[in-house]
């Protein structure tokens, strides 16, 4: 079987993080854009290892901070979930384009 | 050296006075606001004795020599070494002599605004502006830094405000209140510049270091004072005229006189203490105080002269024509302190020469007796006769005997006649300028006639002229004193002629006080006379003057409108007090509101204000322009925030290398 290359590994994180940003821009569905921001986050953690296997394989610095994002993301969802629970409770829905009481 | 220290309570208890009344005065302690504030006074008063004899008799003098104490320095805001706002207590003899002064004559106003003032409504209010106006003077005197005098200088104004305005009800009086403080501000400004043209080139603002530095001729302050110089006058003469200009403004000479006669709007009692024996004599006070530096400068030494003998002249004659009664008394002070001004002015500083610097204070002395007696038997008067127009009065004498008695004395007083007290310091100012300057001399002698003139044309016109005073005057007496079961009609209470009484006999007495010995220029005994040929000519022409003006207005006989038609233009011309409150009206209506005032109103209004609003415009316009990015919407801020980072991105990889 072929070696991957690192450029293969980081064709797929980029096209990650763009399919991430294009929902997050899209949906109106704030659970959806949710999940797009994870997206997104998922893709920098596979550069992080990516970049850590190929060019610094002795060092484990890329892995730890896949980690730190990794709890990070975790703990960013469940804030976001609660102000979404919070905003369904006052506007009767999630939807991004109902919640724009602070324009102008 | 002994202490002196007590000396600070005698300004301090009016202040607590002030403060207690002003405090709680109208709600609970109207009923003894007056004898609360008599009695804080009669501590200082008596205060201030005991540190006269103390300084005079027993430890002033050293070698024969009375010197300058400092009994207490306060260092409150220092701008370099030596160059600092001090708040101190200065005692030498014009300072020991001035809170003697101040704080009987105060006395006296005090309890003759007993009776005076009695059911008036703000009566409290009344005593809390006395005792803040009296500890404002007395901080005034007792200065020892130049900055001192100007901040007690200002106090004294607000307080004399207040106390013209007391009957703020008065259009008149509310409009004399302001021109007052507005053109002793005025001078005011002058002061302050000339303060500070003296502390810059002397480094320093205490009044005894200026002297120091200023009357020794090789000192380089005084060096660089001296050759600086602005358009072709020495920045000393600029400075010390500048002074003398917040003086002038203070004591009403020409031509800031103007606000003197209209403060006599006023309750009377606080014309006596304020407009006749305290506040107006700052002036001279103030010139005294830097005298040493004045002689150092012969031109603005000629300024105070000229400047003194204009006003005494100009006064006299205009105090001939006027009708009130307090109008006369008003331009009678001006005049007088005309004589005070003129006799500083042809003074020199220590020695034989130095009589002129002793008489001045002398005539202030004494002046503030019989001035403040006058105001207070015109106060007597007015009580009881309801107005101030000579018109209203006549034959008084018989229903007021005692004021009758004391404004004679006064009378006399001014007048100097001998032995009242006017005539010793009258006779010291004019021996002073008939050595000095002959022209001087001429016209304090005419002066000296004309108030003569003046006076007792009021005196026979309030007490002689009609045979019997008419009805209606004696009704108004017994329903404004109803509470008073006096023997003799309506003439106040007791408290109202204890004061009167007191001051005629000090009007009598305080001309044998041995002042030469006590208050000179430099501190050491001077030996003076009484030149009985001498005095003949001044005595005379008072007579003359007296018995010119019994001629006229003992009986109404007429002849005084003749005199008057006779003189014609200049009779009316001094009626109107020669037009200078019309001059003043028009520089001020004609020339400073239209082409000045407007002017810089228009610059105000459309430039200062036009940019600020230009500003506010600006930023309303670009709020509104971008108040559109903030959509509300959360999509909307990520499409920017990527935006941003694309932005920069480019930025840095391709642009910014």
């Amino acid at each position: 079987m072929q070696e991957i290359s690192l450029s293969q590994i980081l064709f797929v994180s980029t096209a990650l993080f763009f399919i991430g940003m294009y929902g997050l821009f899209t949906r109106r569905n704030l659970i959806t854009m949710l999940m797009s921001i994870e997206l997104m986050l998922n893709s920098v953690n596979i550069n992080f290892v990516a970049f850590n296997k190929y060019l610094f394989p002795d060092n484990l610095d890329g892995l730890f901070f896949t980690l730190f994002i990794i709890t990070i993301a975790a703990a960013e969802a469940a804030v976001a979930i609660a102000i979404i629970i919070n905003l369904f409770r006052s506007h009767n829905s999630i939807d991004v384009e109902d919640a724009t009481e602070m324009k102008n | 050296m002994s202490n002196y220290l007590y000396i600070l309570w005698i300004p301090l208890l009016p202040l607590a006075t002030f403060v207690i009344l002003g405090i709680f005065g109208r709600k609970y302690l109207s009923s003894i606001a007056g004898l609360l504030g008599t009695a804080s006074l009669l501590t200082a008063t008596i205060l201030s004795f005991v540190a006269a004899k103390q300084y005079f008799f027993v430890d002033g003098k050293v070698n024969g020599v009375y010197q300058k104490i400092v009994a207490l320095k306060y260092t409150w805001l220092e701008f370099a070494p030596n160059m600092s706002i001090d708040l101190g207590i200065i005692v030498d003899p014009i300072s020991v002599m001035m809170l003697v002064v101040v704080t009987s004559v105060s006395l006296m106003v005090h309890v003759f605004s007993l009776g005076y003032m009695k059911g008036e409504e703000r009566f409290a209010t009344y005593y809390a502006f006395l005792s803040l106006f009296t500890f404002s003077m007395l901080g005034l005197i007792l200065s020892s830094n130049i900055f001192q005098v100007y901040m007690f200088w200002e106090l004294v104004g607000v307080s004399s405000f207040l106390l013209i305005s007391y009957y703020f009800n008065k259009p008149s009086a509310v409009a004399a209140s302001k021109k007052a403080f507005i053109v002793t501000r005025f001078a005011d400004l002058g002061f302050l510049i000339g303060i500070l043209i003296l502390g810059y080139y002397g480094g320093t603002l205490d009044i005894g270091l200026l002297i120091e530095r200023f009357t020794s001729v090789h000192s380089t302050q005084f060096l660089s004072i001296t050759s600086a110089s602005f358009l072709g006058a020495s920045m000393l003469t600029w400075g010390l005229t500048l002074v003398f200009m917040g003086g002038a403004g203070k004591s009403a000479m020409f031509p800031l006189h103007i606000w003197l006669p209209d403060a006599m709007e006023g309750p009377t009692p606080v014309s006596a203490l304020i407009h006749a024996a305290t506040m107006v004599v700052a002036g001279v006070y103030l010139v005294a105080r830097m005298f040493p530096v004045f002689t150092m400068d012969e031109s603005a030494l000629n300024i105070v002269t000229y400047v003194g003998a204009a006003s005494a002249l100009f006064a006299a004659i205009i105090a001939c024509t006027q009708t009130d009664i307090k109008r006369v008394l008003a331009y009678s002070t001006m005049s007088q302190i005309g004589y005070m001004m003129f006799a500083l002015g042809i003074s020199k500083n220590g020695g034989e020469n130095g009589l002129g610097y002793m008489a001045s204070m002398f005539h202030l002395f004494t002046h503030a007796f019989f001035k403040s007696l006058l105001f207070l038997g015109a106060g007597s008067v007015i009580h009881m006769v309801h107005s101030n127009e000579m018109k209203d009065m006549g034959g008084l004498r018989k229903l007021m005997p005692v004021t009758h008695i004391a404004f004679l004395i006064a009378c006399l007083a001014i007048a100097g006649i001998p032995p009242f007290a006017g005539f010793f310091s009258k006779e010291e100012i004019l021996t002073a300028a008939f050595h000095e300057n002959k022209i001087i001399y001429g016209i304090a002698l005419f002066t000296a006639a004309l108030t003569s003139f003046y006076m007792f044309r009021l005196y026979f016109n309030i007490f002689w002229s009609k045979d019997a005073p008419a009805a209606s005057h004696a009704d108004d007496a017994h329903t404004n004193d109803h509470d008073n079961h006096h023997a003799d009609h309506g003439e106040g209470p007791w408290v109202m002629k204890l004061p009167l009484l007191i001051l005629a006999a000090c009007a009598v007495g305080v001309g044998f006080i041995p002042f030469s010995q006590l208050v000179t220029s430099d501190g050491a005994p001077l030996a003076t006379h009484i030149d009985v040929v001498f005095s003949i000519a001044p005595v005379v022409l008072s007579v003359l003057a007296i018995l010119l003006a019994a001629s006229f207005y003992k009986n109404q006989n007429g002849k005084s409108d003749k005199v008057a038609d006779a003189f014609g233009g200049l009779y009316t011309a001094a009626h109107k007090k020669f037009y200078v409150d019309e001059v003043y009206l028009f520089i001020t209506k004609k020339i400073i509101f239209p082409f000045i005032g407007q002017p810089i109103a228009w610059a105000d209004k459309n430039i200062v204000d036009g940019f600020m609003q230009l500003l506010a415009k600006i930023t309303l316009k670009v709020s509104v322009l971008i108040k559109g990015l903030q959509s509300g919407k959360v999509q909307n801020y990520a499409m920017y925030f990527f935006g941003g980072i694309v932005v920069l991105s480019i930025l840095f990889i391709y642009i910014w290398k």
